[in-house]
């Protein structure tokens, strides 16, 4: 687009909400939709039914969320377990959206509209927009990204139940294989995003106790790996940082 | 309490009560942090120690899971044998190293040795 086309003050919103659709066919956008076959197929293999999981991509739309809500579930905790456990594994919400606000917000943009496009920001969406919006003049950022931020949640909600319904009729293997996206596509996204000492531990330490715990039987293994993995990482962290 | 899932399917709530839970514990747990952050604007501080323990605990809580799905799967990939998931994220992680930290370069490999480890293994 040229320079003399963002001068434009009376640009449509429509206009750049359809330019923002477009963002779909992005390499970020892909790689979401290809995870999300792998937790059409988990909350599959989970015993979740096609409505719940389409449900819970719309609302919740966080997948690492998503994971900590089925993993809760299938583990029979309570309602009250699963709200901490999922709350916690969505704390990073808070920061990623406050950095966003300032980028779209203009005077006039009314709360509620900011409340309700909070909703969309999620990793993928919220990298996306401080690649793309700078660019682009204040008026156009919130329809350009809510037509990105929109076509993106409706197309993983279709990726969601496309994935549970033919998670029925593959082969083992192949099942097997979507289902490994999940824990394959976070081990690595965790590990590219984690830039303090204490977050490479935190991975580490995570990925040992999840297990050990569950293993051991000891009850409420995920609350507890990542409260007691956690504090230990950051500790560690801090240990790391004090050292010349 | 003890409303789980299960039970809450069964209570009061019926066929809508997996849905009502969904909306409790999934829904309303992520979108209570959004919310915040909106009205938190850009007043939070990005390097503040309280920031870096809640980063650490959701890592971790994150990484629990993962690595609860690779060695405790449910449904098809229980069928693989373990040894093969581990060896396969151990590939897929160290090739994601490999290629500078390059997501799809993880994956595509540590799919690429469980299906052809499944193949060719015998049994």
């Amino acid at each position: 687009m040229s320079a003399q086309q963002d001068d434009e003050p009376q640009k449509s919103w429509i206009v750049w909400f359809a330019r923002g659709t477009l963002g779909i066919a992005s390499a970020p956008a892909l790689i979401l939709m290809v995870t999300f076959i792998g937790f059409g197929v988990l909350c599959r293999e989970s015993g979740l039914t096609l409505g719940q999981a389409v449900f819970m991509t719309a609302s919740v739309w966080a997948l690492p969320s998503q994971v900590v809500l089925v993993g809760s579930m299938t583990s029979g905790a309570s309602l009250l377990v699963t709200w901490i456990a999922v709350a916690l594994s969505a704390v990073r919400l808070t920061p990623m959206v406050a950095a966003w606000v300032p980028m779209v917000r203009q005077p006039d943009t009314p709360r509620w509209r900011l409340l309700a496009l909070s909703h969309f920001v999620a990793i993928t969406a919220w990298v996306w927009s401080f690649l793309k919006l700078p660019a682009l003049p204040r008026s156009a950022r919130i329809p350009y990204f809510a037509g990105f931020a929109v076509i993106l949640s409706v197309c993983n909600i279709a990726v969601t139940a496309a994935s549970f319904l033919l998670a029925g009729a593959l082969p083992v293997q192949a099942a097997a294989a979507l289902f490994f996206l999940t824990p394959i596509y976070f081990l690595t996204a965790l590990s590219a995003a984690a830039r303090i000492p204490a977050e490479r531990y935190a991975l580490a330490i995570g990925l040992v106790l999840g297990p050990l715990l569950f293993w051991l039987d000891v009850g409420l293994d995920l609350l507890w790996s990542g409260l007691g993995g956690g504090t230990l990482a950051f500790f560690a962290g801090r240990l790391k940082r004090h050292e010349p | 309490m003890t409303t789980t899932f299960e039970t809450l399917g069964q209570g009061w709530a019926g066929d809508f009560g997996p849905y009502l839970f969904i909306l409790l514990a999934g829904f309303l747990a992520t979108d209570i942090w959004r919310w915040l952050g909106v009205l938190a604007g850009n007043r939070l501080h990005d390097d503040s120690e309280v920031l870096n323990w809640v980063k650490a605990v959701a890592t971790a809580l994150i990484a629990g899971v993962i690595g609860k799905l690779i060695l405790f799967p449910t449904g098809a990939l229980a069928a693989a044998p373990v040894e093969l998931r581990l060896v396969a994220a151990a590939i897929g992680w160290g090739a994601f190293m490999a290629a500078r930290k390059n997501v799809l370069a993880g994956v595509v490999a540590a799919e690429l040795v469980l299906i052809v480890g499944w193949l060719v293994l015998p049994g």
